[in-house]
């Protein structure tokens, strides 16, 4: 099983406000929590969250240890035109996942 | 730091000091003591009220004049009951000296001081419990309303929708897929799912070889879950697919017409659709204010008075426990409780503090059983788990032991049922 879903449109007309679902799986573990010996786990959270929209950013997302395992991130932007929706999760202990999008904006 | 609870408790214990020297008062002719709701919860409560001291007056509110239980209702949906087994009277507790009232409770009075009936009727008393169990809490889930209940039921009310679902398995061709939805927690029997969906497979696995069942999960952890999971993969291989909530599995829509279920990230469209939707406390519950913004309603864990209405007593399903589930074995407990506690106020006593158990068995097949215990007790405002002193069925027990356990499960609900009933 794939560590991340995604739920985007494949297809879309211009000017469309179109949602945009993600799902990873992390531990987000908060830095705050202490182990069974009693000495605070390391945090492992992811950091950041993007989405270049060919090539330009059209959302980020700072995420802090507050956030629960497993982050749902939703939002939406505008369909421009044909191309590539690039998401892209980076944090902690050298985290980094991509997924790469495709759209057909008529 | 005073918070609004402190504030509504020390409200509460003002009240109840106020009202004190009446009650006693009351008492000497006999306090009149209302029980709303006669499921597993209420009918104990009325029925223990009366035992514990037979000079009350206790009356039994209840809408239908038969009980229709929810456990072992996943037998039905499964073909291996039928639903006159569920079926519970009232006659016993009448015998006991509990007046019994079959009709809807409309209307609460602030403080519990009467009851009104359908007919407009009022009931006045001195002390009231609330066991009004839960109802589906419709706009909880976009699309899933009454109507679509008739086409994809939930069943978690058992009666004519326990029977609905078993016809639309019997009617299913072999290779339909049947998908099952999961609430997020809390609800009403935490194990419920899970049972169900070992039976249906039981049921597809005899008679729908070809067929397969899909369970879409708003949580990612659920009760007696590495059990279940364990006997899935011996008695069922291939034919159950658990989908969790990091997975995708929470179904956030339904459209009914299809018979489909919509996650976030995809569609499933069912031959056979079960949907167990978020719940909430009865709306009698609401109507007496009892009820606090969760749907649910907060209670003190000595007596279980609620803490937004003095002199009103919230057992059951409906009711805020803490760390105890929503089970007809805790229902039970928590109405011994709350009718010692009762007892023991209207004499101007401090109730003692109380112990509860719940059990809970699940079949995964008919001859194999899977059970739960826990024991529980107030701290800080809540009932909580004594650690260690539950347990669970061992995960590596032989056939011999599942249909041991299979037998105690039958064992429970003869024994608990003719308690409360019999």
């Amino acid at each position: 099983m794939s560590s991340v879903l995604v739920n985007a449109p494949r297809s879309a007309r211009r000017g469309d406000v179109i949602e945009i679902k993600t799902l990873i799986l992390h531990p987000m573990e908060s830095g705050f929590r202490a182990g069974a010996n009693g000495t605070l786990i390391p945090r492992d959270i992811i950091e950041r969250f993007t989405c270049a929209y060919n090539g330009v950013e059209v959302f980020r997302l700072a995420l802090s240890p507050a956030i629960a395992a497993n982050p749902f991130i939703a939002f939406s932007t505008v369909a421009t035109e044909t191309g590539t929706l690039v998401l892209r999760w980076t944090g902690d202990n050298g985290f980094a996942v991509e997924e790469t999008l495709s759209i057909a904006v008529e | 730091m005073t918070s609004r609870r402190d504030v509504l408790k020390a409200t509460a214990m003002a009240a109840g000091a106020a009202l004190a020297p009446r009650l006693a008062t009351a008492q000497a002719s006999g306090a009149r003591v209302i029980v709303v709701g006669g499921g597993f919860a209420g009918a104990t409560c009325a029925r223990w009220l009366k035992r514990l001291d037979a000079r009350l007056s206790v009356t039994l509110v209840e809408a239908n004049d038969t009980f229709i239980a929810c456990p072992f209702s996943n037998g039905v949906i499964a073909g291996l009951r039928t639903l006159e087994q569920q079926r519970f009277g009232y006659a016993a507790l009448g015998r006991e000296g509990v007046a019994l009232i079959f009709s809807a409770a409309t209307a609460i009075d602030p403080g519990g001081r009467s009851v009104t009936l359908a007919d407009g009727q009022r009931l006045a008393c001195d002390r009231l419990v609330l066991a009004p169990g839960i109802a589906i809490n419709w706009g909880a889930l976009p699309g899933y309303t009454p109507q679509a209940a008739e086409r994809l039921p939930h069943a978690w009310q058992a009666g004519a929708q326990t029977l609905l679902l078993r016809r639309q398995l019997e009617a299913m061709p072999d290779g339909g897929v049947v998908i099952m939805s999961a609430p997020a927690n809390p609800f009403r029997c935490p194990p419920g799912p899970y049972e169900r969906a070992s039976l249906i497979a039981h049921y597809l696995k005899a008679n729908k070889p070809k067929s397969k069942l899909i369970l879409l999960d708003a949580k990612d952890a659920f009760s007696k879950q590495r059990l279940f999971q364990s006997a899935w993969t011996t008695l069922y291989p291939g034919l159950i697919e658990w989908v969790g909530l990091s997975a995708g599995g929470k179904v956030t829509s339904v459209d009914a017409a299809s018979s489909t279920l919509i996650t976030d990230f995809a569609r499933h469209t069912a031959a056979v659709a079960n949907v167990i939707p978020p719940q909430k406390a009865a709306r009698i519950a609401e109507l007496a204010g009892v009820a606090d913004r969760t749907g649910w309603c907060p209670v003190e864990p000595m007596s279980f008075e609620s803490t937004l209405q003095p002199g009103v007593h919230v057992i059951g399903d409906a009711a805020i426990m803490g760390a105890m589930p929503k089970s007809a074995f805790a229902a039970n407990a928590q109405a011994k409780v709350c009718a010692a506690a009762i007892i023991a106020r209207l004499g101007g006593r401090t109730p003692p503090e109380p112990r509860l158990i719940n059990t809970c068995y699940s079949l995964v097949a008919p001859d194999y059983g899977i059970s739960i215990a826990g024991v529980y007790r107030p701290a800080n405002g809540r009932l909580a788990d004594i650690p260690g002193a539950g347990g669970v069925s061992p995960l590596d027990a032989d056939g011999a032991v599942r249909a041991q356990e299979a037998q105690l499960a039958e064992g429970w609900f003869r024994t608990i049922t003719a308690e409360v009933f019999g």
